[in-house]
């Protein structure tokens, strides 16, 4: 039964490894395409938010080449994401498609039942290597992320445009083909050498912006119209608010071992929203309290068109923006997206950004996330 | 005597009797906001986010019409889950959040908890609170808490005979047209069905063709499960539980000619929702159903020309089938 998935980003990679180990064939999904999206969306539900219409358009490319078994995770709401899998299994379904999907629900989701899901997915597998598939997976986790965060710092102070994303993707490659611990071990120490010199001679002070939203639109790169490497490209240093090994710490392995760590965030949105509000809603907000308490000049903050609970995060950042004198602009992102205007915006941001910061400049206010143009606007 | 007031739109339409009793019963007067217009939904567009779902545009609207009034609170409690396991959507649980700044110059909000997820018995507690701001007399409010429980009692009751929320609260006087030839269902929030601004007069224009108009409400809570119970996962929205498990138990029992959903856009559990709804009835194929989409561009035009043609087929088929 050849395994995939949708793809997130890079975690694909973590993901194709587990599921080698425990001794599958993986047919990971091709990377996002024009085609995907037009796919996903012909057979997605008009209203469905952007991420589900992705899936659908991975599930499809990777069925055709000859996928059968569809891993996906689920959930308990109030956000859409939980049922996504029920509603992508009916569509592939009347599609035509004969594919099993197992689903794995979070409050099933203590370690021992993780362990039986897996055990069930194990292929006549022993502990020990089950143990060793997990320990590849995590290390591999782990390596994509710090190297990520690094990436972003490196970005700015490169030598010439686009280099360290050619850097980076060299050795993604190179991650993906190594097989234990101490490879990966390798592989990141190649990869650090290889990003420290990339570096300019004499490197400007950059912009630092953060990004925080919802966590698909953060992690995959075709859904964000590549964000994080046009910021950077345009000598922006990025931060991105959400990382899976961050992600699988807190809510897999901490939560059940009742440690809660964390909640940083929740302090920090105290004065704006003081309950969780389903998907990264809560988030969004205390991260954006933070950023401006660590010193960004600014913060961007990525949804899916009409995400419900980063819509009510939207409709606070502006009184977040105000209180903590921080610039925020929420864009969001459909099938609809387009780079041109993207661009503009973003650039048109990012000067605003450099201007408030000279030395002697008029404070200006920006325009914020969700306030209408305007009164001589030519929209309004 | 001290004015709340209350947003005639979203919960309202659930709730109203019992809020209106219990806050009547400590001595408070309650002061409703007017009835949806093109002046409601515009206020609410300026004061809204540009992707926020239709209901809440409209709530924001006559957040601002109480504000105009002058009242001295505005009851917006924060309901979070009304029954274990489930939730209400995203929006409701940042509602009081989402009002405060995106209004300026509310009036205080009563903002009480509701989140009956793990704990079911938390109600009598928050309500208790709520109520402290009104009256220190412990016996006053055990008896509001316990008539605004029989008096939702008695308007789950009445829904149950085949009345609607709309003629309960809105249009008392209007006779209930009892016609045994063609039996309507109307699905989806409550907000969004009841209120005939939003909904095009729905109701009034299916019953002038002669149909009779089922609602969700006018099923028992039985009945809804009932129609879930297949699902392989349990579903974690109590309104996307009684319009899916209305719309599957109407299917199985084949008791309705057609069946109208009302959608606004943007409504997160909706749009999967209703796309399995329209799946398992296009697999099935006994039940015509039709499915319209609201949002604030009003414009009644294109909608009734689509209902027209559905109340064509609904009638065509009855008349072959016979």
């Amino acid at each position: 039964m050849p395994v995939t998935f949708a793809l997130m980003g890079d975690f694909a990679l973590p993901l194709k490894s587990l599921f080698t180990h425990l001794g599958h064939r993986v047919i990971p999904p091709p990377p996002v395409t024009e085609n995907t999206i037009r796919l996903g969306t012909r057979h997605s539900p008009e209203l469905a938010c952007y991420p589900l219409k992705v899936n659908i358009g991975n599930y499809i490319e990777s069925l055709e080449r000859g996928a059968d078994t569809i891993v996906m995770a689920g959930g308990v709401g109030p956000c859409r994401f939980g049922y996504y899998a029920q509603v992508q299994r009916e569509i592939l379904k009347d599609m035509g498609y004969d594919f099993n999907m197992i689903i794995i629900d979070p409050p099933q989701c203590g370690l021992e039942e993780l362990w039986q899901k897996l055990s069930s997915l194990n292929n006549g597998k022993n502990w020990r290597q089950i143990l060793f598939a997990l320990r590849v997976f995590w290390a591999k986790t782990k390596a994509l992320d710090r190297l990520h965060q690094k990436a972003l710092i490196a970005r700015p102070r490169q030598k010439s445009r686009g280099l360290v994303t050619r850097v980076y993707r060299e050795h993604v490659g190179l991650l993906d083909r190594a097989e234990t611990p101490a490879d990966i071990r390798e592989v990141c120490r190649a990869w650090e050498k290889a990003l420290e010199e990339t570096a300019a001679k004499a490197p400007q002070k950059p912009t630092r912006i953060a990004l925080v939203g919802e966590v698909y639109m953060l992690l995959e790169p075709y859904a964000n119209l590549d964000i994080e490497s046009t910021l950077g490209d345009m000598g922006v240093e990025v931060e991105r608010s959400i990382y899976i090994s961050d992600w699988i710490r807190d809510h897999v392995l901490l939560r059940n071992l009742k440690l809660k760590r964390g909640g940083s965030y929740k302090r920090a949105a105290a004065p704006y929203l003081q309950h969780f509000i389903g998907g990264h809603g809560w988030e969004s907000i205390g991260d954006t309290v933070l950023a401006a308490k660590r010193g960004f000049d600014g913060v961007i903050h990525i949804l899916p068109f009409a995400c419900t609970p980063e819509i009510v995060a939207q409709s606070i950042l502006p009184r977040v923006s105000r209180d903590n004198h921080i610039p925020v602009m929420s864009l969001s992102f459909d099938e609809h997206s387009a780079r041109a205007g993207f661009i503009t915006r973003l650039e048109a941001f990012v000067d605003l950004l450099r201007h408030g910061r000279a030395p002697g400049a008029k404070p200006c206010t920006p325009r914020l996330a969700g306030e209408k143009p305007g009164k001589f606007s030519p929209l309004g | 005597m001290v004015k709340i007031g209350i947003p005639r739109a979203l919960l309202y339409y659930t709730y109203y009797p019992a809020w209106k009793k219990f806050f009547e019963t400590l001595g408070v007067q309650v002061v409703l906001s007017g009835t949806t217009s093109k002046t409601t939904l515009d206020a609410g567009i300026r004061a809204a986010v540009d992707e926020t779902c239709l209901p809440v545009k409209v709530f924001l609207g006559h957040l601002i019409d109480l504000k105009e009034k002058g009242v001295d609170y505005i009851f917006c409690p924060r309901v979070i889950s009304v029954e274990p396991k489930r939730y209400l959507c995203p929006k409701f649980l940042g509602l009081p959040n989402m009002a405060l700044h995106l209004v300026k110059g509310l009036p205080p909000l009563l903002d009480m908890e509701v989140n009956l997820h793990k704990k079911a018995d938390d109600l009598p507690r928050q309500l208790y609170r709520l109520a402290r701001r009104f009256t220190m007399n412990p016996f006053k409010i055990r008896k509001s808490i316990a008539a605004a429980w029989k008096e939702e009692q008695a308007y789950a009751g009445r829904l149950r005979q085949g009345y609607t929320p709309y003629d309960l609260l809105e249009n008392p006087a209007a006779a209930r047209a009892q016609n045994r030839n063609m039996k309507i269902a109307v699905l989806g929030h409550t907000y969004n069905i009841n209120d005939p601004f939003l909904s095009m007069n729905l109701f009034e224009r299916l019953r002038s063709q002669g149909a009779e108009v089922i609602t969700s409400e006018m099923l028992t809570e039985e009945e809804v499960l009932q129609g879930v119970s297949r699902l392989e996962k349990d579903i974690f929205w109590t309104f996307g539980k009684e319009i899916l498990g209305t719309a599957n138990y109407l299917l199985e029992k084949r008791e309705v000619d057609g069946v109208i959903i009302l959608v606004s856009f943007g409504c997160g559990p909706d749009s999967l929702i209703v796309d399995l709804i329209e799946r398992s009835y296009k697999r099935a194929g006994t039940i015509p159903l039709l499915k319209i989409t609201l949002d604030e561009h009003t414009g009644d035009a294109g909608v009734l020309t689509r209902l027209e043609a559905f109340m064509d087929l609904v009638q065509w088929r009855d008349v072959k089938c016979r």
